[in-house]
């Protein structure tokens, strides 16, 4: 049978940098197809090359037989290609029908004709097995109703391809099995649903093959039941299991005498979804590493170590002492510094200078009289640009027109300069090229070996392996492992971020 | 790669219009009126603008704090009709009288600007505290607040002469109108909170990037509840100069339009609407430009209806000006 879809060789770039380098992916009629990977791995980019958001560069495209190029998402549509994405596109307070025929209203004589909208709308969702009074607002039903009408809505009488971005990620259980048994009677009717996701069962559930992407390049298809969970993990990381070629990054090896006394603990943090039962610590002087796949609730635990969210459930103690920071001001007076992962929204102020954005929060401690003292600053300034090497013109330039590395020592410069006992590394190498990469590799090292406490989330795994002194693995947010460095191996790491290692196997390896 | 380097070496025009271009149109107006209008260069001419801009220019300043925390105040104008309808009741003895014009005067002053002030409060309440969009909280009294001051005056005209309070609108210092020297200082003391202060840094922060801020140890609402506090503060200041240049306040009238005025001034003068830029000095040049285009087309016999439509189009410029220069 030829596939319904198959994309081949697809390039696309961004400003020069390679988003998609010969992708390929095929789609047989009636196949749940799950489509994987990393973070920027470039799963959104070719579904946007498909449904025409984007432009490829390269490459071809063939849908239904045909060659396919797709001007808008909504040429996508019509021909028969819909994308479902994770929130629900909806107009609450308005009827079933209207939610559903919005933007194709039947019109009789100029005129809205209802009789028809309704009939449309009662046999469109008869399809899913929903018998509503489609004349009652949408917000009368429930989150997985309301879930299904936006499913109905987009995938019409016409689609013969249905894109399914995320779509369990706000739902509990019990929406999730209807979700399944939705996409079930799609596959059934002969509409193939692409489904990205990242929770490994889900894929077992419902899916029948697997293309998985890595650095914006199609890495392996296989059949779900051909491909076992630690395969899958280690293809979309990028690690084969029986090599381990030597020091893949700038972390060497730590005298464990400079490990001290704990200094944070966590028990049981929960918030909600995203974080269930998270247990960690963390001593003076050691460099604890969260691993993890995307989702699995490491960002979320570190927003509530420093104050950020508030957790449902759970203690913490920093030096003894009960710790629960009601916001991130009471989290950096304790002593914390906190490394967003999302530079651009989260950690520089574009229009500020690398001075202004360095004293950011050291500021109000350094000017305790509200003046600022340029002198005193601009002195901490320089000594962090001549000691992290921070390539600019000056203090003066703004943080927007430095490199990604760059910007990352100015924020790591942020928080050193706060001579803080703990801090929070989320993502620290992302998107800064290789040496600056290694550089601050050395740096995390050797603030560690002067006493500081750094928990660092990766999610490259030899960066977490390699520059870890203590590894703890959290699953669908709970935590499900913890390794001392010399047991946290790449399959032992690998093996409970797919799978979660049972208690007895979690003991067993502590002791090891 | 090597950003650094090409926004060293090259001037982009847009970046350098978004800097001076404030400057250069005032600088330009001056002369076109030096050379055409009659009488431009007398003393009578720049007083009369200085005390035509004063107002919108204090009121701009508060604005100009609003604004750069990526907020905005649509309040002003009602804030300065209640500071301008309580005044009068004061200091004409409406509520308590006090015998001493003097200390009436001061409490009349005082109270009204402090109660400016509250009302501020209370918009940063609304939006630090709910999150509420600040165009949203701000229209809040913006409506009510006119109401308000037609409440407490019964909708009559207050009017008084009473020159111990008017000097505030009429009074000169060596020759100079006092409400000059006012804006002056406030525009001065604004310029150094902007520039040398920890909370002004802190202001230009959060309009830059709130969450940043935020997760840097900011106290993001206590910042936001101060600056609309203190653009209640400026509001008051103002309602109280306008009433004391009229002789009477008329609660319907009494800083009508003002937020529109405010915000032009201060989109002109080259401060970010959407926050995280802010230039107390361009908000005055801004108000100076406004005024003085208004200026230069009624002393050339255009009507003040199209003076409209050319600060509608000077402010669209201002605007576009410093999109491109974003961009780049």
């Amino acid at each position: 049978m030829s596939p319904l879809l198959s994309m081949t060789h697809i390039d696309k770039r961004f400003a020069g940098i390679p988003a998609l380098s010969s992708a390929t992916f095929e789609v047989a009629p009636g196949e749940v197809h799950a489509l994987i990977g990393q973070n920027g791995a470039g799963k959104s980019t070719l579904i946007k090359v498909l449904t025409g958001y984007h432009k490829r560069d390269a490459g071809e495209i063939v849908f239904d037989g045909a060659p396919f190029e797709a001007t808008s998402p909504h040429h996508a549509q019509a021909s028969g290609i819909s994308t479902i994405y994770q929130e629900i596109n909806l107009v609450p307070y308005r009827s079933v029908t209207e939610n559903i025929c919005l933007g194709r209203e039947a019109r009789r004589f100029g005129l809205l004709d209802w009789k028809r909208m309704h009939a449309e709308a009662e046999s469109l969702l008869e399809r899913f097995n929903l018998d509503l009074d489609v004349r009652r607002p949408l917000m009368e039903f429930n989150t997985a109703t309301q879930q299904l009408v936006a499913i109905a809505r987009a995938i019409g009488f016409s689609a013969k391809l249905v894109i399914m971005d995320e779509p369990t990620s706000s739902l509990d259980e019990r929406e999730v099995a209807v979700l399944f048994e939705v996409i079930r009677q799609l596959k059934q009717d002969g509409v193939s649903v692409v489904f990205v996701s990242h929770k490994i069962d889900e894929l077992y559930a419902v899916c029948d093959r697997v293309t998985i992407m890595r650095d914006g390049r199609t890495v392996k298809t296989a059949a779900m039941q051909e491909i076992d969970r630690i395969d899958l993990v280690s293809s979309m990381l990028g690690r084969s299991i029986e090599k381990n070629a030597g020091h893949a990054t700038a972390f060497t090896s730590r005298d464990p005498k400079k490990i001290g006394a704990e200094l944070l603990s966590a028990r049981n943090m929960a918030v909600d979804q995203s974080v269930q039962d998270v247990s960690f610590d963390i001593r003076s002087g050691e460099i604890a590493g969260f691993a993890g796949l995307l989702g699995a609730g490491r960002t979320e635990t570190a927003r509530l170590v420093f104050g950020v969210d508030r957790p449902r459930n759970g203690a913490m103690k920093f030096e003894g002492q009960d710790y629960s920071p009601r916001n991130p001001g009471e989290a950096i007076a304790a002593g914390m510094g906190f490394c967003t992962e999302d530079r651009k929204s989260e950690g520089i102020v574009p229009e500020m200078s690398v001075a202004e954005n360095m004293m950011l929060a050291l500021m109000p401690k350094l000017n305790r009289s509200g003046i600022i003292d340029e002198k005193a600053q601009r002195a901490i300034v320089e000594r962090f640009i001549a000691q992290l090497g921070i390539k600019c013109s000056g203090p003066d330039q703004k943080i927007r027109e430095l490199s990604g590395g760059n910007q990352q020592k100015v924020l790591l410069a942020r928080w050193l300069a706060m001579n803080p006992r703990l801090l929070i590394l989320d993502e620290p190498t992302r998107g800064i090229d290789i040496g600056a990469k290694g550089e601050i590799q050395t740096l995390i090292k050797s603030l560690a070996d002067q006493g500081l406490a750094v928990l660092m989330i990766s999610s490259e795994l030899e960066e977490v392996i390699e520059g870890a002194d203590r590894v703890f693995v959290l699953r669908e947010g709970k935590s499900v492992a913890e390794l001392q460095r010399e047991a946290a191996t790449e399959d032992a790491v690998m093996a409970a971020m797919a799978e979660g290692a049972g208690p007895a196997q979690e003991e067993a390896r502590v002791e090891q | 790669m090597s950003n650094s380097t090409r926004s060293a070496n090259m001037v982009d025009p847009f970046d350098f219009l978004a800097r001076y271009g404030t400057l250069i149109a005032l600088a330009l107006l001056i002369i076109f009126n030096i050379a055409f209008t009659r009488n431009f260069a007398t003393m009578q001419t720049l007083n009369v603008n200085l005390t035509q801009v004063c107002t919108i220019v204090i009121v701009a300043v508060g604005m100009t704090l609003v604004i750069g925390t990526g907020g905005i105040d649509l309040s002003v104008g009602s804030l300065m009709a209640i500071s301008g309808a309580l005044a009068p009741m004061i200091f004409l003895g409406k509520i308590v009288p006090i015998d001493n014009i003097y200390l009436a005067v001061a409490v009349a002053m005082l109270a009204s600007i402090l109660v400016a002030g509250l009302f501020g409060l209370f918009n940063g309440w609304l939006v630090a505290h709910y999150r509420i969009q600040p165009i949203v909280a701000t229209l809040v009294l913006f409506i009510a607040g006119r109401g308000i001051a037609q409440v407490m005056t019964n909708g009559n005209l207050q009017t008084f002469r009473v020159p111990e309070f008017q000097f505030i609108g009429l009074g000169r210092v060596f020759g100079i109108p006092f409400q000059v020297i006012l804006m002056a200082a406030i525009v001065l003391v604004a310029y150094y909170v902007l520039k040398r202060t920890v909370f002004g840094r802190q202001i230009i922060a959060i309009g830059g990037n709130e969450r940043a801020a935020e997760l840097s140890g900011v106290a993001v609402s206590k910042v936001k509840l101060i600056v609309y506090a203190v653009s209640g503060l400026c509001a008051g200041v103002a309602g109280l100069i306008v009433i004391a240049i009229n002789s009477s306040s008329d609660a319907n009238l009494v800083g009508l339009g003002m937020e529109l005025d405010a915000i032009a001034a201060v989109a002109v003068g080259g401060t970010f609407l959407s926050g995280g830029k802010a230039t107390i000095i361009g908000t005055l040049l801004g108000a100076m430009t406004i005024q003085l285009v208004r200026y230069t087309l009624l002393a050339n016999g255009v009507p003040d209806a199209a003076a409209l439509v050319v600060k509608a189009a000077i402010i669209v410029l201002a605007v576009w000006i410093q999109q491109q220069g974003r961009q780049a």
